[in-house]
């Protein structure tokens, strides 16, 4: 019945969640690019529903949500799109996407129409917990799970809160700053790891700065639950998208290359 | 959070989760450090003997004789630095300082909140970094240079419409990455909860002082007051201390740009409520949610949100808000400075041309004041290009 917690519960090593902006460069690239994403190994795919000001968000993704908007993306495309790719996939879906996106088609609406397209889950990047009641309200209503998300900054107070949240997984963002590629890991992000692993059940999945194989493996080491990378991938669609012959193999070759690690 | 983040429905604390944390420490300084009496003697002794606090009333006889009724200006022109904004940025880098930060950021749209942030920096001893649109950059090269002058570095931003609501989205996401030792210097009564709030507290100097000086001149309180807005910090702060006052018609003057049928930055007049730069306010949206770029003349109006405490008093009543068009502005711009000798920046010229709109319903007798919340020079290119246009 529910995907997302299926995969969580019957995973043997950490899950990969690739997360690309929907309707980058294009409708009809995008769904190529989902199954492509799917058939090379990813085991959640993480699909952003682009804002025209997506503050958490570095350079390459506020470039790929750039092109996805020129190109005619919006809520209603998004969700005929995720309905097109459910037609033939059964992998676990999570939107990301910014409030006032699902505020103004309605809280409860936007959740019932992501469940009824088939998503299984919705992180909201400038959605703390305490602005988030009406939001969790509408998921649970809808059936689908609410993603929180938790930093390094997170004080123990508000912790404890989030963690009464029944997320499908809590979003651990792995790096401060916005999103995009970075050398290193930052280690208070990974003894927050340890600290989430010992106070909930809940699955942990780190992103942000998490870009090749070397450190996906690294944070399964750590316990995280799934893997989440994001600006590494929408780069290469960035640098391909022109070259339409090149950019499905590229994707593949990317997305196998990381999966071969978990 | 301590404090309810909204004021009436609006406002609220919608940013990544990594800011939570530098907003709850900015809150307890709002608390604990901004009403201490030390820190207030301090910011107090800053304001006047280094600021120019208080700024005159004017009565503009000349003015009053063509309008038809007593005209007084508010003369935050006058302050150092040209504008209303270094209430709030002394305010802010006074309290960043006791927090013990080492850098401010902020955005700027005309520039002249980030020239106020220069300022406070060079005088306070901190950092800082001002980001600006490319667009403000190229329409407003006075200011930047001010900046630079002062010590500030200016990064151009290049995102998006290039202009002040991309210089917030590049400030905040430097501050999510910078968040221990940096101070987002928000010029405005928007963001993220503390800070409308906490510039209206800043601002609130101007009502205050405006509220004294009338009463000394004419013994009663005014009629009317009209002021512009953009985020609307000038206009929350002239506003504040009459709120209570039901008899005082409040105004406020939203950037019309070229009428609400076309391109405009009226949020207020044009929008409807959505969530931008961290609260739940009137913006300029479509129907999906996603932010449409704004326009006005003046860069400083030139943002397509509002402060949520303005959409509070929109929805009840209490101030009326018009939009006033790019050629009302220039045309108020010229009038002022030919009837009283007085510069106003573009801005402030909104508050000028809905003042004259609103005059003929007044009587010989009644008093209304503008918030001069700023002098022109920065804008003299802008205007000399209508005037080369026009003629």
């Amino acid at each position: 019945m529910n995907r997302l917690q299926n995969a969580f519960d019957n995973r043997k090593r950490e899950l990969l969640m690739t997360f690309i902006v929907a309707g980058d460069p294009d409708y009809a690239t995008s769904l190529d690019i989902m199954r492509t994403l799917e058939e090379g190994g990813a085991d959640i795919i993480e699909l952003g529903l682009p804002f025209s000001d997506p503050v958490a968000d570095g350079p390459v993704i506020q470039q790929a949500d750039h092109r996805a908007l020129s190109a005619g993306m919006n809520t209603d495309r998004f969700f005929s799109l995720v309905r097109d790719f459910r037609k033939s996939s059964d992998i676990p879906l999570v939107v990301l996407t910014y409030t006032n996106l699902v505020l103004q088609r309605n809280i409860d609406n936007f959740y019932q129409d992501a469940a009824d397209a088939g998503i299984d889950a919705v992180v909201i990047a400038d959605l703390p917990f305490e602005e988030a009641g009406p939001y969790i309200a509408a998921a649970e209503t809808a059936g689908i799970s609410p993603v929180m998300m938790v930093s390094t900054t997170t004080s123990k107070e508000r912790l404890s809160g989030i963690l009464k949240v029944n997320s499908g997984f809590i979003y651990l963002v792995a790096a401060l700053g916005v999103t995009g590629v970075r050398q290193t890991t930052d280690q208070n992000a990974r003894k927050l790891l340890a600290e989430l692993k010992s106070l909930t059940k809940i699955p942990i999945a780190p992103g942000f700065g998490i870009s090749d194989h070397t450190q996906v493996q690294e944070w399964g080491d750590a316990g995280a639950d799934a893997v989440i990378v994001g600006s590494a991938l929408v780069k290469k669609i960035g640098e391909y998208y022109t070259r339409q012959d090149l950019l499905i193999k590229e994707i593949t070759v990317f997305v196998e290359n990381l999966k071969n690690q978990t | 959070m301590q404090l309810n983040t909204r004021l009436g429905k609006y406002g609220g604390c919608f940013v990544p989760e990594t800011l939570m944390g530098a907003l709850e420490e900015l809150e307890l300084a709002y608390l604990n450090i901004l009403p201490d009496p030390k820190f207030q003697e301090e910011l107090s002794e800053y304001l006047t003997s280094y600021a120019g606090r208080e700024t005159p009333l004017t009565l503009c006889k000349n003015m009053s004789r063509d309008l038809g009724c007593k005209v007084y200006l508010k003369r935050e022109d006058l302050l150092h630095s040209g504008a209303h904004k270094l209430n709030n940025a002394l305010g802010q880098a006074l309290l960043a300082k006791h927090m013990g930060k080492k850098r401010l950021i902020a955005e700027t749209g005309a520039g002249q909140h980030g020239v106020a942030t220069a300022i406070a920096g060079a005088v306070l001893g901190l950092e800082v970094e001002v980001f600006m649109g490319e667009v403000d950059i190229a329409r407003q090269a006075l200011n930047v240079a001010r900046m630079n002058m002062m010590g500030a570095r200016v990064i151009p931003v290049t995102s998006g419409t290039k202009t002040l609501k991309d210089a917030m989205n590049e400030a905040l996401r430097d501050w999510v990455a910078r968040v221990g030792d940096t101070h987002y210097l928000i010029g405005t009564v928007a963001g993220p909860h503390p800070y409308p709030t906490l510039v209206r507290d800043l601002q609130r100097i101007i009502g205050d002082e405006t509220r004294r000086q009338i009463m000394v001149a004419e013994g009663k309180l005014p009629d009317v007051i009209v002021a512009c807005i953009g985020g609307g910090s000038n206009a929350i702060g002239i506003f504040h201390a009459f709120i209570d006052d039901k008899n005082v018609r409040l105004y406020g003057a939203e950037a019309g740009g070229e009428g609400l049928d076309k391109r405009h930055g009226a949020s207020l007049c044009g929008g409807r409520p959505g969530v931008l730069h961290g609260n739940y306010s009137y913006l300029m949206q479509d129907s999906f949610g996603q932010i449409i770029e704004s326009h006005s003349v003046s860069a400083g109006l030139d943002y397509p949100g509002v402060g949520p405490e303005h959409a509070m008093h929109k929805d009840s009543g209490r101030v009326t808000y018009h939009a006033v068009t790019d050629t009302e502005a220039l045309e108020a711009f010229l009038y002022l400075s030919r009837t009283e000798g007085i510069v106003p920046a573009l801005e402030s010229s909104h508050a000028v041309a809905l003042a004259r709109k609103i005059a003929p319903e007044l009587s010989k007798d009644s008093v209304m004041i503008i918030n001069l919340s700023g002098r022109g020079d920065k804008d003299v290119e802008t205007v000399i290009r209508y005037m080369e246009e026009k003629a």
